[in-house]
């Protein structure tokens, strides 16, 4: 588990932030108030379907949200202390793969096809530290055998198709721990491997995490991922985060009908084999479409007519349910939800035929 | 099995696939054993899961079997009639029985075609009942998959992937198959769309007798759905046996890490930072080695294993592992 540490020695701080995006159908807000915080050396997962804002909250956090089109409507992304969002270009590509690191979902789409690996880890060496290009060749080959590349002399020299999946994607890894980040943003980094090599993936973050203190941003669609490595979650839809706390409450005793309803869908929540899934009615709303209700209420079975509480045109975004600390004092890891009618006691999964 | 030896529905017998492939200029061509020496049966109205890595020869196994793609030599037979010899106009007409559900249910759907279309070209190729009974089967068929008949007139732009992949299944349900192939068909969709559609084609299964060969990389999905699972490796079966001793106790070293290595919510908490892994990567399928062809990553690997190919053994009459390290207990 990661230290006790109080918001105000949180590492990053996602504050308030709203990211809207012109399309056709007008703005439309992707990123509605997105809240949280992450501290030194944790593993905070950011769980959601697609669609629900989980890549776009990375990307905000590292200035990258796409231009034009996009844009940070407001809120802050302080890292340190320092809001990101207001920072020059100069400052973001200072901080940008040096203080705070990505592994991307897709190595071979992140990893540039005509370059060799070792020369794409020299470069980002050579772009935020002091070394001489023969340190930086040797640098890297230390950091091609610390992900668990074997025969790293060899590798360094390699192009990327020379590699399979999982080589690539420690390669990538390599690249982003060159210059030692604080912060590793991982964005789906196993959907494009298989399983045993996944969890070959896994085993490398959390090993770096435990030896380095990396604080890592996981990001997946996967709760079995989220169970197996993060210390704490945030579970997001349309584009905000609707529920937030350890994992092991999150996934013991979920309180917004949402995570519940991700949760017994899972073939493994089942009591029995001869069980049906569960299944959440309806389907994700779209973000165009979303006013000032509740956007899971159509979906939920508990909804009141709380949920529909009509818009005040003064605070149009806070008539949307705001994240309430339910446990009583806002301690460091509060356990938050965004549901007029949270569960209290989660009764376990009974599932009928559909 | 062990009542009166009825003929299984579906048998396919030492099924081989190889393709030639030149890997650079200059150089001689080489042979992919894409499927080596594959053999299963699948009984009427049970789904036969088949599990493995990318690479495994899984889904060229289904394109065999659905005689999309091509056969070096075995035999396949479905109700009877040998597959793997039938060409022509009768191999078409028999085409009618077995039908297939895709992965991505953005490319395998024609843009610029209506839904009713899409579903109703199976029965126009196959000239299946009059023009007014087809267009009654789409209507009946949107209904059943979940999709209001008065979308029929949309394009497939106009639905989300849970939706697409009902037209896709309505289209392969279309002219009443009795063998639906599914290659991963909800890997590309969510957690609760997936649920949704898993649970549909288990309605489907049980409402129209339908038999199942299901494609799948994740474990809880053939958990839910499979009846007996094969589990291939590098073009060769290395274990089979029903859902429920292969969950509970899986014996050939390269399941046990399969199953190890998904991760579950029921691990919460607890880390199991130490549990089976493998490490090194696996070997080429392009002229491959003598031996087993998980030896170069397998925990236990003892010398015999990288020169003597292990075949599939039973070790009770539902459950047949290929791993010199499993006695056979028959």
């Amino acid at each position: 588990m990661a230290t006790i540490a109080n918001q105000k020695t949180a590492l990053l701080a996602v504050k308030d932030v709203c990211v809207e995006f012109r399309t056709r159908d007008g703005m439309v807000d992707v990123l509605r108030q997105v809240n949280f915080a992450l501290h030194p050396g944790e593993i905070l997962g950011l769980v959601g379907e697609s669609g629900s804002g989980k890549s776009m909250t990375s990307l905000a956090i590292m200035g990258l949200v796409p231009k034009p089109g996009g844009r940070v409507k407001s809120g802050q992304v302080l890292y340190r202390g320092e809001d990101l969002v207001q920072a020059s270009d100069t400052r973001l590509r200072q901080i940008r793969g040096a203080r705070i690191a990505m592994v991307f979902q897709e190595p071979m789409t992140a990893l540039n096809p005509i370059h060799t690996i070792g020369r794409q880890i020299v470069e980002t060496l050579l772009l935020h530290s002091a070394f001489t290009k023969i340190e930086a060749r040797q640098r890297s080959i230390d950091l091609l055998r610390e992900v668990g590349i074997s025969s790293p002399e060899q590798r360094v020299d390699e192009y990327p198709h020379q590699l399979s999946g999982g080589m690539r994607q420690r390669a990538m890894i390599a690249m982003a721990l060159a210059c030692e980040p604080d912060i590793l943003i991982a964005d789906e980094p196993t959907t494009a491997l298989d399983v045993t090599v996944q969890a070959q993936i896994f085993d490398l973050l959390r090993d770096l995490q435990q030896r380095k203190g990396t604080a890592i941003l996981l990001i997946t669609h996967d709760m079995g991922v989220i169970a197996e490595m993060c210390d704490r979650v945030a579970v997001m839809y349309a584009g905000t985060i609707v529920e937030q706390g350890t994992t092991a409450e999150v996934l013991e005793a979920p309180m917004h009908p949402y995570t519940r309803g991700l949760i017994n869908c899972l073939p493994e929540s089942r009591l029995s084999d001869a069980d049906w899934l569960a299944e959440i009615p309806g389907v994700v709303p779209a973000l165009s479409s979303l006013g000032a209700e509740c956007a899971f209420k159509e979906r939920c079975e508990f909804q009141t007519a709380a949920c529909a509480r009509s818009p005040d045109l003064s605070v149009a975004l806070s008539s949307v349910p705001l994240m309430s600390s339910v446990s009583g004092d806002p301690r460091p890891f509060a356990r938050l939800v965004a549901c007029h009618h949270p569960l209290l006691a989660s009764p376990s999964s009974v599932v009928s035929a559909p | 099995m062990n009542q009166v030896e009825q003929a299984p529905f579906i048998s396919v017998d030492r099924l081989k696939v190889q393709f030639e492939r030149r890997v650079a200029w200059g150089q001689p061509r080489q042979t992919v054993h894409a499927v080596d020496d594959v053999s299963f049966t699948v009984e009427k109205s049970r789904t036969l899961a088949i599990v493995g890595e990318s690479g495994s020869g899984k889904t060229t196994t289904a394109l065999s079997l659905m005689r999309l793609g091509p056969i070096t030599s075995g035999a396949i037979t479905m109700d009877g009639q040998v597959l793997s010899g039938l060409k022509g106009e009768a191999l078409r007409q028999f085409r009618r029985h077995m039908q297939m559900v895709f992965q991505d249910p953005y490319s395998s759907l024609n843009p610029r075609w209506r839904v009713v279309d899409i579903i109703r070209a199976p029965l126009d190729v196959l000239g299946i009942g009059t023009p007014a009974e087809r267009d009654e089967r789409v209507t009946h068929l949107m209904t059943e998959v979940g999709l209001r008949p008065d979308q029929c007139d949309l394009y497939p732009h106009q639905f989300s992937g849970g939706q697409r992949q009902r037209i896709n299944i309505a289209r392969a349900l279309a002219p009443q198959p009795s063998l639906v192939v599914c290659d991963e068909p909800v890997s590309a969709l969510d957690v609760a769309v997936r649920a949704q559609t898993l649970n549909l084609l288990k309605r489907l299964q049980q409402q129209f007798g339908l038999t199942y060969v299901f494609i799948s990389h994740d474990m809880s999905v053939v958990q839910y759905m499979a009846d007996t699972v094969v589990v291939m490796l590098m073009g060769k079966i290395v274990e089979r046996a029903d859902r429920e001793t292969f969950f509970n106790s899986p014996r050939h070293p390269y399941s046990k890490v399969l199953l190890a290595s998904v991760p579950s919510i029921k691990n919460a908490g607890v880390r199991p930072i130490s549990r089976v892994r493998v490490t090194g990567e696996p070997a080429s399928p392009i002229n491959p080695l003598p031996g087993c062809r998980f030896a170069s990553r397998c925990p236990s690997a003892e010398a015999r294993c990288h020169h003597e190919t292990p075949s599939l053994i039973a070790i009770n009459p539902l459950h047949e592992v290929a791993c010199h390290l499993v006695p056979s207990t028959l």
